[in-house]
């Protein structure tokens, strides 16, 4: 087998160059100043932004747990319909993360909207002007709009795997539904559990499309302000490195914590 | 209990569908505000007679098409050699490749923007295809190398091997004994990066520069003008093409599934 090893080589170099060495730059960057000397200000500098921060993790929780209490029980009906229903009944339910997610955000914008569907609708029966879109909580909606698939496809996965016979034996047994639920399906579905919520949770908190259009200027995330550091008017890639950092560092800490709640060591993607 | 799990399927299908119907209503509103006032074609005309958007769509094909065949083979070779290593060395590999994956989107953008500035600073290169292609391919071999390392585990390592006691040359065997195995992971890790390079925003978002917008970018710069029915337009499209491709998809799958039912009854 040792011959084969060689076929890895091009994209050894390529992860060295391309993953490993950019990684790197943003730690370089983080504690550097425009000279190159070494500098823990930009590190510090978060420190300013700590509202910002409690804002996203706090946003990003809130969008996870909804995402959780829609996805399961969804997952475990899917779980249960026949066989040749279940690929059907998942296509449909994955069919609009297929679109574009600017595209979908833009969907709620002309719900929302102060001029928006539900407000014209609201204006029929005299109801004018309610806000709905720039608050924290269409921002919250926009997120669980997009990321409640994230959450289905793995809750869907592990309890596909669930058999019958393990229901009806809970069943048999005296359990009532509620037992069924959580002694028998919830320990069993941890793992599908676990990798839902770091997929849901990684990208709330650090997406800056959804808090852009469904926030407005005052909801402003994490991810807006990375991306004013790079490409805003606020050009200053060693901030936008530290906050990248600390970034990194809250979401390595929450993917620490759900290992913990994992019961076999598999990778969560 | 049935009934009520029907109910409950439907509510949340009726959250995943409103907002998509809602913007195909108004495709085809005649005026630009919310409420409805008449029947129009107007902003599809609009739509294919927009050059920027023509152009981003065919630079957003072939940059899908090119990162994720570069990547399928770089990452199907990748896996190969990746399968034969010993532990360690493995295990360090696999980390680095899960971490575009892993790592938020945006993190990777802003770590290969910095990448290229840095070579744009000291090489004379310019934002544009090249960086863009690159960033592409980077994020899109990880898929590849995860479809196709299972189907590499399952394989039996012995069969090589043997391939090439019985006189086939490295390259012979791999083609003829090892390709055939993995097929199936090689083609799927080909259409997951495929889709996510068709879909990318972020990362491109972070690495095109001005001259090369793919059709995400240019999405984005549409859509944060306030009033854009054109949008609504392209996103009737978009999804016709997403349930098109996938009914399709669906029921090649479900036939070869009753072929192989129907194989196994005779």
């Amino acid at each position: 087998m040792k011959s084969l090893r060689a076929f890895a080589y091009p994209y050894l170099v390529w992860m060295v160059v391309f993953i490993a060495v950019p990684l790197l730059m943003v730690v370089y960057f983080a504690f550097t100043d425009e000279n190159g000397a070494f500098t823990l200000d930009h590190i510090a500098n978060v420190g300013q932004y700590t509202n910002i921060f409690v804002r996203s993790i706090w946003l990003a929780i809130i969008a996870t747990v909804i995402c959780l209490i829609i996805a399961y029980p969804l997952a475990f009906l899917l779980s249960r319909m026949k066989k040749h229903h279940q690929g059907t009944m998942l296509m449909i339910v994955m069919l609009p993360m297929w679109m574009n997610f600017l595209l979908r955000t833009r969907a709620w914008v002309t719900i929302l909207g102060n001029t928006g569907v539900i407000n014209t609708i609201l204006g029929f029966f005299g109801i004018d002007g309610v806000k709905m879109i720039n608050t924290e909580g269409a921002v919250v909606l926009g997120m669980v709009y997009n990321y409640l698939p994230y959450m289905i496809l793995p809750l869907y996965s592990v309890m596909v795997k669930i058999d019958k016979s393990v229901l009806e034996a809970a069943d048999d047994l005296g359990c009532s539904f509620w037992g069924t639920l959580f002694r028998v399906v919830v320990p069993l579905s941890v793992p599908g559990i676990t990798s839902g919520i770091t997929m849901v949770f990684v990208p709330a908190i650090s997406t800056f499309i959804i808090s852009r259009m469904l926030g407005g200027g005052s909801n402003l995330l994490i991810g807006d302000l990375i991306e004013m550091q790079f490409l805003g008017n606020a050009y200053n890639p060693h901030l936008g490195a530290g906050i990248s950092l600390v970034l990194m560092v809250i979401i390595l800490l929450i993917m620490t914590i759900m290992n913990q709640f994992d019961p076999d060591d598999q990778v969560l993607i | 209990m049935k009934k009520l799990g029907n109910i409950y399927i439907t509510l949340v299908l009726l959250f995943l569908y409103v907002p998509i119907f809602v913007l195909i209503v108004f495709s085809f509103n005649e005026s630009k505000s919310t409420t409805f006032t008449g029947f129009t074609f107007e902003w599809y005309e609009k739509l294919f007679r927009n050059e920027i958007i023509i152009s981003s769509l065919i630079n957003t094909v072939i940059i899908a098409i090119a990162a994720s065949l570069i990547s399928t083979i770089l990452g199907t070779f990748a896996a190969i050699g990746i399968n034969s290593m010993r532990k360690v060395p493995k295990a360090v590999v696999m980390n680095v490749t899960n971490m575009p994956i892993i790592n938020p989107e945006i993190v990777t953008g802003v770590s290969l923007m910095l990448l290229f500035v840095f070579f744009a600073a000291r090489m004379n290169m310019e934002f544009g295809f090249w960086t863009l292609l690159i960033a592409h391919i980077t994020f899109n071999v990880p898929y590849v190398i995860l479809n196709v390392m299972p189907k590499l585990r399952q394989m039996d390592p012995n069969l090589f091997e043997a391939a090439q006691d019985l006189g086939c040359g490295p390259f012979k065997a791999f083609r003829k004994v090892v390709l055939p195995e993995i097929m199936p992971g090689v083609l799927s890790g080909f259409l997951m990066a495929f889709t996510y390079s068709l879909d990318d925003f972020v990362i491109s978002y972070f690495t095109c520069g001005a001259t090369s917008q793919t059709l995400p970018i240019t999405i984005y710069s549409m859509v944060r003008r306030k009033v854009s029915p054109e949008i609504n337009a392209l996103s009737t499209i978009i999804f016709v093409v997403v349930v098109i491709v996938l009914v399709v998809k669906n029921a090649i799958e479900n036939r070869r599934y009753k072929n192989a039912a129907d194989g196994k009854a005779e």
